[in-house]
């Protein structure tokens, strides 16, 4: 941990308490995040590598982190396109009830999962409000993996949406009326105008959708119906393993989800210093 | 055709581009959005208001929202203290290391709800790290309250924080300066002039920190244990009527977490929208 206790670079800085607020928010961080952390990865360090291997490759957890992974891939993809036209819509055009449209895009932040979790699965049963249709035409989404691609696409709804519209609210509109001025369609320069100047957004805002439905558990257990080699999400293994208490086997899947959970945010960060680069070229 | 059309459909979509991209979004949201959150309204009120009350005054749900609002009296200040301090020390001071202090700070969204109990059985529980310590000094912290506090501390620690970093980063460090040059104290400076400035963003991060800690599910469903009436909080009761077949009484219960959500939405636009009118009269 190399983080300076200086303000160096501020020497006329005459603020105080740094010292006080740094060191509560490292000593916090430490306690709260850093040290059970390390906890996790020694407890799974102390495993033989057989044992860990047994555990993170056997069969069933294969197949869970093909559904986590693979389900998380295509609802992030599904929130890519209908996220984009989400702000698109909400940035460009006006309609009634588009302040209450636009308040209601964060409710999958703040709705909790467990509650969104037995909605979905209300709705998608063979009985239920949508669910009852999509029968008629033999879809079923409640206990199948399309169910859990269900859950991720609502958990990861409002990242597109809220990385793209402020990047959507301050394009130069001189850019375009430039491209109409030499000529191009409309179309040609919503392709070669403005998705380049929204694609670092895109894939930020795609990047972080796919970083939460892969650790997501409340509102999927409800719907995917949790079948062995069919259903199960990696997570919903973990909290199996926990409550049986084979906690080796559960801090070896728990340490592989860990290590690509700091993969994502690596990605992230990349991404948004990506974003924000671009933002500051264009002003 | 005139020049107008002409620049309307080199600037513009055509009218019925603009209807269709207007009906897919609408479509999208209501299908993913609105439907969901009727489902849970409906099945709390299709029997009745008293059906519905009885639901959530019945002795195992009483004691489930009576614990959760225990937690969140103890994780929420705990995490605005933290967010306020972090916020000062980040958004008031350069130094080296800022931006992977803030990654640090952005860990718990990145990280499984479910790593994160299963990261605290490993260290506090009767066969972690620190097990036989706290069992020598009769501590109980795992499948007890204090494990889902500190469960929830973790997975709600960003929220505030990352709401008042950009904020009080934005506005810089000139009036702090002018009233401390004027002879306020460090703690009157803090009090007269920063909190004023961040209230709004402060109100949010509180808000939206409440709701998670609320509505945590994952963490709190492996360090607690689900022992009924004692370490179940509301989402875990939720799931254990739900798997019992108790709909309406799963939804009644939902229905409060839901409701809360919808006010945590409808105070974050009222403060975009107070922001908004502030930017364009000042």
């Amino acid at each position: 941990m190399a983080i300076a206790l200086s303000a160096s670079a501020a020497p006329r800085n005459v603020l105080p308490g740094f010292g006080l607020t740094m060191g509560f928010t490292l000593f916090y961080l430490g306690f709260i995040i850093l040290i059970p952390i390390a906890g996790l990865l020694l407890y799974t360090l102390q495993m033989s590598w057989a044992d860990f291997w047994a555990a993170v490759s056997h069969p069933q957890v294969v197949a869970s982190y093909r559904l986590s992974f693979g389900g998380s891939l295509v609802a992030a993809t599904i929130n890519l396109v209908f996220g984009a036209i989400v702000a698109w819509v909400l940035v460009r055009y006006r309609f009634p009830g588009k302040r209450i449209v636009d308040a209601l895009v964060d409710l999958p932040f703040a709705m909790p999962t467990a509650v969104a979790g037995i909605a979905l699965v209300t709705l998608y049963a063979s009985t239920g409000w949508v669910g009852q249709y999509l029968d008629i035409f033999g879809i079923r989404v409640a206990y199948t993996q399309l169910g859990v691609i269900v859950a991720l696409t609502y958990i990861g709804l409002p990242f597109v949406v809220r990385t793209v519209q402020p990047v959507l609210e301050d394009l130069e509109p001189e850019l375009e009326e430039a491209a109409a001025i030499m000529g191009a369609s409309r179309w040609t320069t919503v392709r070669r105008i403005i998705l380049p100047a929204l694609l670092p957004s895109l894939l930020t805002g795609f990047t972080l959708a796919f970083a939460r439905a892969v650790g997501e558990y409340g509102s999927v257990i409800f719907i995917s119906g949790n079948l062995p080699y069919a259903t199960e999400i990696t997570p919903l293994l973990i909290v199996a393993k926990a409550e049986q208490y084979d906690y080796a086997g559960a801090a070896a899947i728990g340490t592989v989800m860990l290590l690509a959970a700091f993969a994502l945010l690596v990605a992230i960060n990349a991404l948004q210093w990506w974003t924000s680069r671009r933002l500051g070229a264009s002003s | 055709m005139s020049q107008v059309t002409a620049w309307r459909q080199a600037t513009e979509e055509p009218r019925w581009v603009r209807h269709a991209l207007i009906t897919v979004a609408l479509a999208f949201l209501a299908l993913f959005l609105v439907l969901p959150l009727s489902v849970v309204l409906y099945g709390a009120f299709e029997q009745g208001l008293s059906v519905w009350y009885a639901a959530i005054t019945e002795p195992d749900a009483a004691a489930a929202i009576r614990l959760t609002l225990l937690v969140v009296a103890i994780v929420v200040p705990l995490n605005v203290i933290f967010g306020v301090a972090a916020a000062w020390a980040i958004a008031k001071f350069r130094f080296r290391g800022r931006s992977l202090l803030i990654s640090l700070i952005d860990l718990p969204f990145a990280i499984s709800p479910v790593v994160v109990g299963l990261i605290f059985v490993l260290l506090l529980g009767s066969q972690g790290w620190l097990g036989p310590w706290l069992a020598s000094h009769d501590l109980r912290i795992i499948f007890a309250v204090p494990g889902i506090v500190i469960a929830i501390i973790f997975g709600t620690l960003p929220f505030v924080a990352r709401e008042l970093i950009p904020l009080m980063q934005e506005q810089g460090i000139e009036e702090e300066e002018s009233a401390l040059t004027l002879g306020a104290s460090g703690w009157k400076t803090f009090w007269h002039v920063t909190l004023p400035n961040i209230k709004w963003g402060l109100l949010y991060g509180i808000i939206l920190c409440n709701a998670r800690a609320m509505g945590e599910f994952g963490s709190v469903a492996i360090v607690s244990g689900r022992i009924r009436g004692e370490t179940n909080t509301m989402p875990l009761h939720i799931e254990v009527l739900y798997n019992e077949y108790m709909f309406t009484a799963a939804f009644a219960v939902s229905s409060l977490l839901a409701g809360l959500a919808l006010v945590t939405i409808a105070i974050k636009s009222y403060i975009e929208w107070r922001d908004a009118g502030q930017r364009r009269h000042g």
